[in-house]
């Protein structure tokens, strides 16, 4: 046994170590926001881990190459699928923490094992003095590569999952050479060279697919604690809570915060309720959260509130998650409200009956799918349900952030045979907001609303029309299912603020 | 089984991926598709080659007999019954009518067979428009000439994609990674093809009309016709990669021709024919998820009791103001004979020569064999860069890549279905159709596979069902010369009261062509009979 080569095992497995620790502190903090804390309280734990593995390692008292290739396997299994396994429990929603730390705790405790255990190896063969400088030496220079690489390489290029198995293809690698440098001290060298050869060929096989793994999770940063995540066939919902309420997201975007959702759904449904003639007969499209449907049981005359939304866990949610189920005030509990499961666009073809208000509550138009839901066919085929003395209001994103895409969605319901009323409200989580007024006939800037709203009273609800002029018009092509040009604009224009 | 290096090695990457993750479930060998292979009735189609004997029974007498029920025949039967001439029969030897335009369903979604899309025509594609605005597919015309179809019918956005080195980008020609050169040579084609869009000949016809029919015969434009495209462009020092596979693209997707056979007129028609003037925008797209099989069952949903399936014509003998058609029933097992006084024989011309005693000047006819694939998804396949597209194409592959059915769907559930394209091109079509179709099962999922695997690694574990369809003669080629040859002209003519329709007799095998001459068809056998009508054309 050649001291020198040994000397390399120590180093790649400092690196390694200290490069567990950086994966699961960058997740902690990553998934769950709030990064102070969580790395901090990842790195603690970690550290306490590496403390209960020297001490464990005394009890370790025969074979101790075998037990020390044994733990490298462990370590390189357990901290090279720890990325995947941590992204795949935050992906079904529960038991997150306790996965989390104890990841943690276990990848800790096997790397504390490691160094203690080579240094007894090595004792009978090197000089005291000599060993434990040369061993804590190569641990902090190991140390040192790692933490540069790590950001600067590994994160960037390959992502939390890959570089949490490359170090566990390292260590697998370790083990397996090990098998040769401490051959003299094994009894079969083969079968531990066997299962170093398996792990390492799991480790490589899992970088190859560790692709749809990565974009389950990486999709978004959470400022907040997440308290729901849940992934269904058509989106992923995730709600998150701080001290000022809870925020709901789809696929990643702010969908209301419970602390100024109000201002967004008074001014929703409002305007259109006072731009029509008697309105009895409401349709909501999108909107599965209920709150818009709340601002509507307000008023006392509805008959039947219909509520399309292709994602019955959207519904589900906003029915049995109770803060949720508080804010929306039991929307969609209420008997007046019909819930349909199914896409809006068909839905709206289909129907043959006639609504008095429709409320277009879709989230912004992101992708293909979503941006055809602001198309001239949509409009055209709600104009057709909508009652000659109806009005119509869409959500149009912001007139600030993304105002070709806001002004293109004005010009399409125009070109759909509407008349338009654009406006705005301020709502501090989303900032400046746009929607779109809109009936088949001429109609007067909507200046009375019913009392007790806490955004709006008649005077502020017709201000909501004055836009000023950085919000103004400029020119837009009609947004077309055969062209799709506004989920063009709005990428160009979000991708200018992000 | 001809697969490239590549494609091997492809294909062998993913088969190794596959054997590591799913070992447990699949340890003894291949991991075997669901499906079936289709193709038209060629054992019935072969009674006809070999020239089965003639047992007739009773003859029976009428008006006007239709062989085929493709688009021309589907046609001609429309313009008969539009001129309330109701007293004609169509014989078609497969069981549903459609010809390469025939569709199919099963519980995920409706496809298509063949055909699958009509570009937007202009005003002047009178019989086009007019079956459009009565199937209420078109509601106008806008200033230009174009037709203003309803929006659920155009294709929707995005249109198509393109893969290349492990990621899709949009549009059709790759963009990304192109040097300047070569998005100097695309921008001067476009303006080219705009400029060539406009072009009138000495007799003020459209340099490129559709259909071709009403195009110009100055020799300008003809000569055009015995050069062939890779010439044409190599004349004009086209020679980035990239404009090359992507003219070829649309060489292998129109005509199933290589640039090196086809005509040069006819490659410049595709990208001509269908701009009214050099100032408009290309033509949007017709589609739905059956395809063509829309405007065919619209075409034949009215014609059911007049229309005789199972039905293989053995022959057509002109007689004195008469035809003599003997064909074979395939529900009775009778051979049935009628004497009609009209025939239009909507056969391709492979078929036709056969067919039609003195009909034999059809050899310089050809046709490119075609494999189609229909593979039915339980679940969406990965996929990286930009999203699904209706039409999705593979960069430098042999296939035509795949268009999606539940693109046009607003509801579209978990599941859908693509079909898959692959043209042989190859200059012998006679042996590349023998090669087609003697391919089993197997070999024809490991090149499905080997094509789509690169872009999809994991398509077989989404895969319900694979079914594949051999087109022995799928499409008539324009080969260098064959369009002004004369051979058209001869084979169109009709042989006493024997009129022939098909979309080969335009040398382009296009719906606009099939529909032409099939109203053509009808017209002039309403015209012979001295009945008053419009005409469509």
């Amino acid at each position: 046994m050649k001291p020198r080569l040994v000397y390399v095992t120590v180093f790649v497995i400092a690196a390694c170590g200290l490069g567990y620790e950086l994966v699961a502190g960058s997740l902690a903090s990553y998934l769950l926001g709030d990064s102070i804390t969580q790395f901090s309280t990842a790195i603690g734990l970690y550290l306490f881990a590496l403390g209960i593995g020297s001490f464990l390692s005394r009890f370790i008292e025969r074979r101790l190459a075998e037990r020390f290739i044994d733990i490298e396997l462990a370590v390189a299994f357990a901290g090279g699928t720890s990325a995947a396994v941590l992204f795949i429990a935050f992906g079904n929603g529960a038991w997150f923490r306790p996965i989390l730390y104890f990841e943690i705790v276990c990848v800790g405790t096997l790397v504390g094992l490691e160094i203690p255990l080579l240094m007894r190896m090595l004792k009978d063969e090197i000089e005291f003095k000599d060993l434990v400088s040369q061993v804590l030496t190569l641990d902090y220079v190991g140390a040192l590569v790692v933490s540069l690489i790590f950001p600067l390489l590994f994160v960037p290029k390959l992502g939390l999952i890959r570089s949490a198995l490359i170090l566990g293809v390292a260590n697998a690698a370790v083990a397996l050479w090990s098998t040769w440098v401490f051959r003299s001290r094994l009894a079969a060298p083969a079968w531990p060279r066997a299962r170093a050869a398996a792990v390492l060929i799991v480790l490589i096989a899992g970088m190859f697919t560790s692709e749809q793994l990565t974009r389950l999770g990486e999709s978004q940063i959470y400022a907040d604690e997440i308290v729901f995540a849940k992934n269904t066939p058509y989106q992923r919902i995730v709600i998150t809570q701080n001290t000022a309420g809870f925020q709901l997201f789809l696929n990643g975007a702010l969908q209301f915060s419970s602390a100024d959702e109000y201002r967004y759904h008074e001014a929703l449904v409002h305007p259109a309720m006072a731009a029509a003639k008697n309105p009895r007969r409401i349709l909501v499209l999108g909107g599965g959260d209920g709150l818009a449907v709340r601002e509507i049981l307000k008023y006392n005359d509805i008959e039947r509130v219909t509520l399309v939304d292709i994602d019955p866990a959207m519904t589900d949610l906003a029915r049995e998650f109770e803060p949720l189920r508080k804010l929306n005030n039991s929307s969609l509990l209420d008997p007046r409200v019909e819930l349909v499961h199914d896409d809006a666009m068909q839905w709206v073809a289909e129907a043959n009956r006639i609504f008095d208000v429709i409320v277009a509550d879709f989230p912004d138009p992101s992708s293909f799918s979503i941006g055809k839901l602001y198309t001239t066919r949509l409009y055209e085929k709600a104009r057709a349900i909508l009652a000659p003395d109806g009005a119509m209001v869409v959500q149009a994103t912001s007139p600030l952030f993304a105002r070709r895409s806001y002004w293109c969605i004005i010009k399409t319901i125009e070109a759909a045979g509407f008349n338009v009323r654009p406006y705005h409200a301020f709502v501090p989580s989303f900032g400046e907001w746009g929607y779109a007024l809109a009936a088949p006939r001429e109609f007067p800037v909507p200046n009375s609303t019913i009392p007790g709203l806490r955004h709006l009273d008649g005077p502020s609800m017709s201000a909501l029309f004055q836009l000023p002029p950085d919000l103004g018009p400029i020119d837009a092509e009609p947004n077309r299912l055969n062209n799709q040009i506004l989920v063009h604009y709005y990428e160009q224009e979000w991708h200018r603020w992000n | 089984m001809e697969l490239s290096r590549r494609q091997a090695l492809a294909a062998a990457g993913a088969y190794g991926l596959s054997l590591t993750f799913g070992a447990a479930a699949c340890s003894t060998g291949r991991k075997r598709t669901p499906g079936s292979i289709a193709g038209p009735a060629t054992a019935r189609g072969h009674l006809l080659k070999e020239g089965a004997p003639l047992a007739p029974g009773a003859a029976e007498a009428a008006e006007i007999v239709i062989i085929g029920g493709g688009v021309a025949g589907l046609s001609a039967a429309w313009k008969l019954s539009n001129c309330n001439f109701n007293d004609f029969m169509l014989l078609d030897l497969e069981d549903a009518a459609g010809g390469t335009a025939i569709s199919g369903t099963n519980e995920t979604c409706s496809y298509p067979w063949g055909a699958h899309y009509v570009p937007v025509p202009t005003r002047d594609q009178r019989a086009l428009c007019e079956l459009l605005l009565e199937m209420r597919v078109v509601r106008g015309f806008d200033s230009s000439g174009r037709a203003v179809a309803a929006e659920e019918h155009i294709c929707r956005a995005p249109e198509e994609r393109l893969f290349y080195r492990g990621e899709w980008s949009e549009g059709l020609y790759l963009k990304p990674g192109a040097s300047a050169d070569d998005i100097k040579q695309f921008d001067r084609f476009e303006s080219e093809m705009r400029a060539l869009a406009g072009k009138r000949g000495r007799d003020g016809k459209r340099a490129f009309a559709i259909p071709m029919f009403h195009s110009s015969s100055d020799p300008e434009f003809r000569d055009l016709d015995r050069i062939s495209m890779a010439d044409w462009l190599a004349a004009r020092n086209y020679n980035s990669p990239r404009l090359l596979w992507y003219v070829e693209y649309a060489c292998r997707d129109d005509f199933g021709s290589y640039l090196r056979d086809v005509s040069a007129w006819a490659a410049l028609h595709y990208y001509c024919s269908r701009l009214p003037d050099e100032s408009s925008a290309p033509a949007a797209f017709l589609t739905w998820p059956e395809g063509n099989g829309r405007i065919v069952h619209y075409l034949s949903k009215n014609i059911k009791n007049r229309s005789r399936f199972g039905a293989l014509a053995l022959s057509v003998e002109p007689r004195p103001d008469a035809v003599r058609v003997v064909y074979h029933d395939f529900t009775s097992q009778t051979q049935r004979e009628i004497i009609a006084k009209h025939v239009i024989c909507a056969t391709p011309q492979f078929i036709t020569k056969r067919l039609v005693a003195g009909a034999t000047d059809r050899n310089s006819f050809h046709y490119a064999p075609w494999l189609v694939a229909n593979i039915t998804l339980h679940s969406q396949p990965e996929s990286r860069g930009f999203a699904t597209a209706w039409d999705n194409v593979l960069y430098e592959s042999d296939s035509l890549g795949y268009v999606v059915a539940k693109h046009q769907l607003d509801r579209r559930g978990p599941g859908d279905v693509w079909t898959w394209y692959r043209p042989f091109c190859d200059a012998d079509a006679a042996a590349a159709r023998t090669k087609l179709i003697n391919y089993n099962f197997d070999e024809l999922t490991d090149i499905l596979s080997a094509d789509l695997v690169r872009a999809h690694p994991d398509l077989a574990d989404r895969l319900a069902n694979v079914d594949f369809y051999k087109w022995g003669h799928g499409m008539v080629r324009p080969e260098r010369g064959f369009l002004f040859g004369g051979a058209r002209e001869r084979a169109a003519a009709p042989i006493g009261n024997i009129h022939f329709a098909a979309a080969d007799l335009g040398g382009l095998p296009l719906f606009e062509e099939a529909q032409w001459a099939g109203v053509r068809a009808a017209e002039e056998i309403l015209a012979a009979r001295g009945v008053s009508f419009t005409s469509s054309l």
